[in-house]
């Protein structure tokens, strides 16, 4: 059977699990009163989403060095065309999402501490209207991220059970194949 | 009115110690800051105090002889975002309603040699007043002088972020005070 590297399919679903609780993290902190416990959950959430950054950045090194198995064969070319371009729009938004995120806190004139230890640099400096401008981007790419991951699940599942192909076993291996 | 107050100010000290012959001098409030640096979460965030008056009565011939005082509006706190600004003045933090008013006055000042120098005297934070030194620097340009300095204080000890934030894991006790007092001799004018 042809699948994903061990380390594609590890990174797959820890990059896909992190994000899901960093985006409920990120909904449920935005509407909390300002606490410590606020300040906290801010700050676990940028610490998260660095990380996911730096998994993402090893996930497309890796992706970019490791050819993945190829589509099935009985796909007509749009899914193929539509599969591609679905992909490389969430490998985007993996990077494009924590990247408006960084830059979203410098602008609200709060550095990024990684664990409260490591100092990440300001990309831009202080800039309320940006701050503004940039949470609108940082929500909006989430919630295009969202709709293409229900996109991509759904397509996955139309592989599993209608095609009964090996589309979804081999980033799942862990389920049986129909 | 400042100068006004300037002016009496001189003449009171004037009248009250005519042998010290100490300078009192005008002060660029526009020039000068009064600025902090708190800790959240481990990430340093910068602060300051839009409005403050200071007084200042400085020769560095007779740096013994000096008189400073400072007066900080605690309402014109920038904290760093408009969500702290509104959350820092309440009841828990600074308090503006009962305490609008942070103050300083040197009651000592004694040279560290070259261009360094210290205050000492009372700091009064939401109505607790705590003995501090502050050592500055003096730089001076022509007829300006530029008094900067900074001074940490603990931010418990002032009963500044009580309740749930009287923890110093979320925002550190140790808050950094600075202060930039750009200032001219009258006699230059």
């Amino acid at each position: 059977m042809k699948r994903y590297t061990l380390v594609a399919i590890l990174l797959h679903w820890l990059i896909a699990l992190a994000i899901f609780a960093n985006l409920a993290l990120g909904l449920y902190m935005a509407d909390l009163a300002i606490s410590p416990t606020k300040l906290r959950l801010y700050s676990y959430h940028k610490w998260a989403g660095l990380s996911i950054f730096a998994f993402v950045i090893l996930r497309i090194l890796w992706r970019l060095t490791h050819r993945p198995p190829a589509l099935p064969r009985h796909m007509p070319s749009w899914e193929k065309w539509g599969a591609t371009i679905s992909h490389a729009t969430l490998y985007g938004l993996t990077l494009a999402v924590p990247i408006t995120g960084w830059l979203f806190s410098s602008a609200k004139g709060f550095k990024t501490v990684w664990f409260g230890v490591l100092p990440i640099p300001d990309l831009i400096a202080k800039d309320l209207a940006l701050a503004d401008i940039l949470k609108t981007w940082h929500e909006g790419l989430n919630y295009f991220m969202v709709v293409l991951v229900v996109l991509h699940v759904a397509a996955a599942l139309k592989h599993h059970l209608r095609d009964r192909d090996d589309v979804l076993t081999r980033m799942a291996p862990w389920i049986r194949h129909p | 009115m400042k100068l006004t107050a300037l002016r009496t100010f001189a003449m009171a000290a004037a009248l009250a110690a005519p042998a010290l012959h100490a300078a009192p001098l005008a002060v660029d409030v526009a020039k000068s800051e009064v600025s902090f640096m708190s800790t959240q979460m481990g990430v340093p965030v910068p602060g300051k105090f839009r409005k403050f008056t200071v007084a200042l009565d400085f020769d560095a011939k007779k740096p013994e002889a000096a008189k400073a005082s400072l007066e900080i509006d605690i309402g014109s706190i920038d904290a760093g975002s408009p969500d702290a600004d509104g959350e820092v003045i309440r009841k828990p933090w600074l308090n503006a309603a009962q305490f609008p008013k942070a103050t300083f006055t040197a009651t000592a000042v004694k040279a560290l040699g070259g261009n360094r120098f210290e205050a000492t005297g009372p700091l009064t934070i939401k109505g607790k007043t705590k003995t501090v030194s502050a050592p500055f620097t003096l730089k001076t340009q022509g007829a300006v002088q530029t008094f900067e300095g900074a001074i940490q204080i603990n931010r418990s000890e002032f009963g500044i972020g009580d309740g749930p934030w009287n923890d110093p894991e979320t925002v550190a006790f140790e808050v950094q005070i600075r202060f930039r007092i750009v200032a001219q001799a009258p006699a230059a004018k």
